[in-house]
């Protein structure tokens, strides 16, 4: 059994987990003491050995990025966190920052002084007020200690801090949506070339990090990068926080080091709900290509998810149980992705508005199996042919629901509608049948 | 390629292969103009070579590998430019390109209306055309479509079907990019995404006509043209616009002899694939029920009777005999009737006495003219490569969009440093970011003297410089202290080629002086005439007090209006009693009164040149081509025969050729004798120094008939200064009166920038016709009080 | 409601917080409605020209944002997250109850005011579904009538306080003030993390004690 590594989340059972002094109790603003004191350079390839990989879906290594911002170029630089967390499943970055967001101050400032950034932003999405509150008040307290600001823990160093708060928009955990939404646009998606490392926030260079990617930096700066990267696996180093969700006795947040399957996972929150076996899954949110039992083994680690025909994203892991219509579950999400599509291009924009509309008469039982074919070959047009990544994110569902399910697609046509009764899959059921 | 691309002093060529063949481009180009050049058209909406890409559409979709590396899925053609060892396979040779290609195409027509048989643009859309050569036979969509109001108004001139909109964003981008008027965006998102303004505030912009002739499909149409045409019914004909001195390409489209529509024609080095509002939708005046037909000879009774031309030619020539007269020409003429003017002041009238300047002008301007302006080069070319742009009684939003849209190009893509000495900050200027240089009218020459310009400078002088006195010497001086380049950018678009053509007291055709012997050997040899006058004739004011002190009693008048005369009583007393020969499109103050009204041609019914304020000429044929109306030039030649005088250029043709075979003059220009400043007036608390110019879209003869535009036109206010506006009590919208001993201007007032001791007047707008009512138009005392 | 100076001070507080003062004008619609309940006009117009921006510029964004309102919503307002997780697990069947118990579509609003009523996307507590947010407060684990009495206590104007959250809750302007980055001092109320945000501390408590 996988020893489970609470790092991020280690102290969250602590009433005053979000305060300065909670923080502060646990070695709080050490790792920035110790890491202003090295050469920014250093900071750098510190974080480049402990193998730290984006945490926000694309584990892209977190050091090379940081690597990629020119210096010397006498250009301001940016960090910018995105705090945007929208992806269907997930539900790991607002209880950290809830718990403890000033270990994403500290974070933040660590990374801010490697890729000599003097102003850096953290963009929360803007539908969790409290969580809002909180990440404020934690800069608002750090400038008060003087970590940040003007000559910040007398370093010489000055790093200005801004909290911005979306407004509703999906698409803007693209990094370039985010980035022009910051910028006081709408935020669509900017062509690449040029990336934000060469023209990011305000045409600058600009690092885009995910909350848990920057998050993670002051523990590796206290404890090194052989701590780090000798948890997870040979590619995927090191702790991250695994959210389950759905039909599950327990589900909750599990800190644990890449490569931990969801068979051991489900045992340690005591398995899918009682009485149902697990359907179908998401091993990371719902742009990633849905999983069923046979997948139950494969390491939760970037390269494991990916061999088996997934991603491992934001590790969302969405549990179905046998009583959820695979049909009805897939349509919501293209609802999804129907409403959040930026409208910018015409696959997306054109492609889920029409994706909808067939799944929903599939769903009423009104179709047949050339409406799949079609389904399928509508997902290939998107695939690849949209501006960004929130496209192919909506044919995921779709295609890999039909290559697992497609018995259950004709069913429904064949029955005449949907065949399940949707109150079966609800907690509120489940609290029936326990009682 | 774009313009752009062409003039990047990169020669450095890039070879790549688009299925199958080789084609050398230059490095920055993009993969979608190499197909081009290979004769590969790759299908696209979004894309526009004078846009910034954007990438949206997603229809140029292709396949592409680099030095044996390929892209893993298809890409947009439209934002990747070329690399050494690139491979591209289009449609043509990756079936991968065509079905995505299809794939978007199909996407693209899921939502948009099958109402082509009623849409402006059937027949020449783009998204029908390339459906049809790139898309797919049949819909799979049996969905619902998605439906919107349609067509809502976004100005009173451009209509909007958000049904036929595909998003493409290049009116919105034009709207930010180009024009800087941000007043239509994208709005809502996903399939709900649609173009809009913001409630309370139309499409106004000067350059709005754009979007219409950009948009890919039917969405954006104008009120004016809507459902008048088919675009197969259209005869198509090159030509420029009369409009102004920018100097657009357009292309006239005619049916059955009427001009239905003008779009904006392509010069890259002009005005690219753009015009202003003005250029595109005023055309009606050709057509309007009031133009001249016949000519008409005063009886004896005072009527205009209609006459044969014979008749009213004699009658002309008889009352030009022996007479001393002067040739007032007008600043709206081709060159080759402006070339005409010109040849008959001399050859028919004996006389220098000769001005196309119908406006306010100066004799430190004509010197102005002889001396640094005819023959000069500066070109919009010097805009694109200066390191700061000075504009000088220039306004160019309002006096010459497409000089503005040139600067603006350059503000944007390079930060071009502009500075405006005037007296109001502009809505152009601030687009524009200038530095602006606030001074009291009559101020000008002190300010211009404090610039510090260089060699790569320019400096874009409007014809109101003449207003001021001194401000064109202080131009002149600073140019030769800086070596800074002189452009002058009259409003009219004859003015320049009429200042090439001679049509002016001091030179002759070339800008030859007309006090130098050589100049007039060279000028009587080439028109066979034994001499030539040799004082340098009367400007157009001087023409008029010579009437009104009965030494000239004979007048030769093309299109001019007393009333923007700097002295409008005594020219209209001028008009009245002098011989008048007026050579007119339609009634006017001057036939009201004239002897002979002789009619003539409208642009559109003749053909000729107009040179644009660079010294560029633009040749134009007929476009309406059944009209009996003649070129001025060929009425003038009439008369000069029936005088016993001939010019030997009896058509547009000949006139053109003639002028052609001039050259340059290679001898001593006019000197110019600086003039100096005068002081600006002392003002009391409720007097102002008045300053206007004429708004782009105004009353002007030329857009008349044409409510739509009308309809986007500027508001008529009365601008003075917050400190002003404190003084007399008044805020945005309360009413305040200008006037003087002449008369009255009472308009809402808006408090802005604009220097303290001035009050600014849109100077022939709707409900403020200065010239007409207060008798001056810059640097008088008027009062200013709360109404 | 017309902008008064001291709105206009906090607004020009807010745009001195970026270097670039069009990065201001997503906290000024969120104070935009703090002020007014949603996006009005004169809100519109106001940030145009403290920005200098085109009005259409400033709608542009408006429109974009699913948390900018185009017309006044409750005092309390409800979104249900009806995301497939949250479907499933008994968001559709909270919404539809809501719907019902309220005489309300999506969008709409009770004729007292007090409540409105919109179903959401995922809201990242997935943890907590079938999850109700109101005001954007959490309210975790819900069932049709713990939300249905939840909105009747709205109603009668004493909601009871967010699960993870506030000690209270305070009205929809004075969270879109919060949103817009004015502090309340409310950032040290309610817990600091929920159940199940502990799940796995705790297992790994339960494993180091194993051992």
């Amino acid at each position: 059994m996988t020893t489970l590594t609470p790092v991020l989340s280690a102290h969250w059972d602590e009433k005053d987990s979000f305060t300065m002094a909670g923080y502060k109790r646990h070695d709080g603003y050490k790792a920035a003491e110790k890491a202003l004191k090295m050469e920014p350079d250093a900071v750098i390839q510190l974080i480049k050995d402990s193998g730290l990989r984006g945490r926000g879906g694309a584990g892209f290594p977190t050091g090379m990025k940081w690597g990629f911002i020119p210096q010397g170029d006498n250009k301001d630089h940016y960090l910018v966190v995105n705090a945007d967390e929208s992806e269907p499943g997930t539900c790991k970055d607002m209880p950290l920052l809830l718990a403890n967001p000033h270990v994403l101050v500290e974070g933040m400032i660590i990374a801010s002084y490697a890729i000599r950034a003097k102003y850096a932003f953290v963009y929360v999405r803007g539908e969790v007020t409290h969580v809002v509150r909180r990440v404020q008040q934690a800069i608002q307290d750090a400038y008060a200690a003087g970590y940040l600001g003007k000559n910040i823990f007398g370093s010489g160093v000055d790093l200005e801090l801004v909290l911005h708060v979306g407004a509703g928009a999906y698409i803007c955990g693209e990094e370039t949506a985010l980035l022009d939404s910051l910028e006081g646009f709408r935020g669509q998606p900017r062509l690449r070339p040029p990336f934000p490392a060469i023209a990011g926030l305000y045409a600058r260079p600009t690092v885009v990090n995910n909350v848990e990617s920057i998050s993670s930096v002051p523990s590796i700066i206290n404890r090194g990068a052989e701590w780090f990267s000798s948890m997870g696996t040979e590619k995927s180093k090191g702790m991250t926080i695994y959210s389950l969700s759905g039909h599950v006795t327990n589900p909750g947040q599990i800190e644990a080091p890449l490569g931990i399957t969801l068979r051991e996972l489900l045992d340690l929150a005591g398995g899918v709900r009682e009485g149902h076996q697990l359907k179908f899954w998401t091993p990371g949110g719902s742009s990633t290509p849905i999983f069923t039992a046979a997948q139950l083994d494969t390491p939760l680690d970037y390269e494991g998810v990916a061999a088996a025909g997934s991603m491992l994203g934001t590790k969302a892991l969405q549990i179905f149980d046998e009583t959820t219509c695979v049909v009805r579950a897939v349509l919501r999400w293209s609802e999804f992705y129907k409403h959040e599509s930026c409208g910018k291009c015409t696959p997306c924009r054109e492609g889920t508005y029409w994706l909808v509309q067939i799944l929903r008469d599939l769903e009423n039982g009104k179709g047949s199996e050339a409406d799949l074919a079609k389904l399928l070959d509508l997902c290939e047009n998107i695939l690849g042919r949209a501006f960004c990544a929130l496209g192919d994110g909506a044919t995921s569902p779709i295609t890999s629901s039909i290559k697992h399910f497609r018995d259950e697609y004709i069913a429904h046509f064949t029955h005449g509608g949907c065949p399940f009764d949707p109150y079966a899959s609800t907690l509120f059921a489940s609290a029936k049948a326990g009682a | 390629m774009t313009t752009q691309e062409q003039t990047a002093q990169v020669v450095d060529l890039i070879t790549v292969v688009i299925d199958g063949f080789e084609v050398s481009v230059p490095k920055g180009t993009l993969v979608i103009r190499a197909a081009e050049k290979l004769g590969i058209q790759i299908p696209r909406f979004c894309d526009h070579p004078l846009l910034d890409p954007v990438g949206a559409c997603r229809q140029c979709l292709v396949d592409i590998e680099i030095n044996g590396r390929a892209f893993p899925k298809p890409q947009a053609s439209c934002t990747i430019p070329v690399e050494p060892g690139m491979v591209v396979k289009t449609q043509l040779t990756s079936p991968v390109a065509e079905k995505a290609q299809k794939g978007v195409m199909e996407f693209l027509l899921i939502n948009h209306p099958l109402d082509c048989p009623v849409c402006d643009k059937g027949g020449e859309c783009p998204l029908q055309n390339q459906a049809m050569s790139n898309g797919r036979a049949e819909s799979r969509f049996e969905g619902k479509k998605r439906t919107f109001e349609k067509p809502i108004n976004i100005s009173s001139q451009v209509l909007l079907d958000r049904e036929r909109c595909i998003l493409c964003a290049r009116c919105t981008r034009f709207s930010d990019q180009i024009a800087a008027d941000p007043f239509i965006t994208l709005n809502e998102r996903g399939a709900l995404q649609q173009v809009g303004i913001y409630e309370n505030q139309p499409f106004e912009s000067y350059f709005s006509g754009n979007t219409v002739q950009i948009c890919p499909v039917g969405a954006l149409t104008g009120a004016s043209y809507r459902f008048r045409s088919r675009p197969f019914d259209l005869v198509s004909t090159p030509s420029a616009c009369e409009h102004c001195a920018s100097g657009c390409s357009l292309r006239t489209d005619v049916r059955r002899s009427k001009t239905l529509r003008r779009l904006a024609g392509d010069d890259p080095e002009v005005n690219e694939e753009w015009n202003c509002d003005k250029g595109r939708w005023a055309f009606k005046y050709v057509t309007a029920p009031d133009r001249l037909t016949h000519p008409m000879v005063r009886d004896a009774s005072g009527e205009l009777q209609i006459a044969s031309w014979p008749e009213a030619i004699a009658a002309a020539a008889n009352g030009l005999r022996g007479k001393r007269a002067g040739v007032l020409v007008g600043g709206r003429t081709t060159v080759e009737d402006a070339y005409g003017y010109s040849k008959f002041a001399r050859v028919a009238l004996g006389t220098n006495d000769i001005d196309f300047r119908a406006r306010i002008s100066s004799d430190e301007e004509r010197e102005f003219l002889a001396s640094r302006v005819v023959g000069s080069i500066t070109s919009n070319a010097d805009i694109d490569r200066a390191d700061s742009v000075l504009l000088v009684g220039f306004e160019a939003e309002e006096e010459s969009p497409i000089v503005f849209l040139r600067v603006h190009k350059q503000v944007r893509k390079r930060g071009l440093k502009v500075t405006a000495i005037a007296s109001k900050l502009s809505i152009g200027n601030e687009k524009l970011k200038a530095n602006f240089v606030s001074v009291a009218p009559g101020a000008e020459a002190e300010a211009i003297a404090k610039q510090e310009l260089t060699a790569q400078s320019v400096i874009l002088v409007g014809e109101r410089a003449s207003e001021s006195a001194g401000a064109l010497s202080a131009v002149v001086a600073l140019a030769d202290r800086t070596g800074a380049k002189i452009a002058w950018i009259p409003r009219r678009a004859g003015e320049r080629g009429a200042l090439e053509a001679g049509a002016i007291g001091n030179v002759l055709p070339g800008g030859r002086p007309v006090t130098d012997a050589a100049a007039r050997a060279d000028v009587s040899a080439m028109w066979g005439v034994e001499k030539l006058p040799s004082e340098i004739g009367l400007s157009s004011e001087g023409i008029f007090a010579a009437v009104n002190s009965d030494q000239i009693h004979a007048l030769v008048v093309g299109g001019v209006d007393p009333h923007d005369s700097g002295n409008n009583a005594a020219a209209i007393k001028a008009l009245k009693s002098a011989f008048v020969v007026s050579l007119e499109i339609r009634p006017s103050e001057v036939t009201k009164i004239a002897d002979v009204v002789l009619p003539v041609a409208a642009v559109p019914e003749k053909s000729g040149s107009f040179m644009n304020w660079e010294g560029r000429s633009r040749f134009f044929e007929v476009a309406v081509p059944d009209s009996l109306n003649r070129s001025d030039v060929r009425i003038l030649s009439m008369i000069a025969d029936e005088l016993a005088r001939p010019m030997g250029i009896s058509s547009v043709k000949s006139a053109a050729n003639e002028f052609a075979a001039f050259g340059e003059w290679d001898g001593a220009k006019l000197n110019f004798s600086p003039v100096a400043s005068v002081p600006v007036p002392k003002i009391a608390a409720d007097q102002a120094v008045l300053t206007s110019w004429r708004r782009l879209l105004d009353e002007s003869s030329l857009q008349e008939g044409e409510d739509n535009l009308a309809g986007t036109a500027r508001k008529s206010v009365v601008v003075i200064s917050p400190k002003r506006a404190s003084v007399l009590g008044v805020a945005d919208g309360d009413s305040v009166r200008v006037s003087n001993q002449h008369g009255a201007v009472v308009l809402p007032v808006l408090v802005e920038a604009i220097h303290d001791d001035a009050v600014w007047l849109p100077r022939n707008s709707l409900g403020s016709h200065v010239l007409a009512t207060l008798g001056v138009a810059s640097g008088s005392l008027v009062t200013v009080v709360k109404d | 409601m017309a902008f008064t100076d001291q709105d206009i001070q906090v607004m020009d507080s807010i745009i001195k917080r970026y270097q670039r003062s069009r990065s201001a004008i997503m906290p000024l619609l969120h104070y935009v409605q703090s002020r007014d309940g949603f996006i009005t006009n004169e809100g519109i117009e106001l940030i145009a020209n403290k920005l200098d921006l085109a009005t259409a510029e400033v709608s542009a964004v408006s429109t974009f944002y699913t948390q900018y309102k185009r017309k006044p919503v409750g005092e309390y307002h409800v979104g249900v997250c009806t995301n497939t997780l949250c479907a499933v697990m008994g968001g559709d069947a909270i919404f539809a109850g809501l719907k019902d118990h309220l005489g309300l579509e999506n969008d709409g609003v009770t004729e007292d005011g007090k409540v409105s009523l919109e179903h959401i996307e995922c809201n990242a507590a997935c943890d907590y579904a079938p999850v109700v947010m109101a005001n954007w407060e959490f309210y975790d684990n819900q069932t049709v009538q713990s939300a249905k009495d939840l909105v009747d206590a709205m109603r009668e104007g004493n909601p009871p306080a967010p699960t993870r959250g506030p000690n209270s809750l305070p009205t929809w302007k004075e969270n879109s003030a919060v949103l817009a980055g004015l502090s309340d001092g409310r950032a040290a109320e309610g817990v600091q993390a929920g159940e199940a945000s502990l799940l796995g501390l705790k297992l790994s408590k339960n494993q180091d004690g194993a051992k």
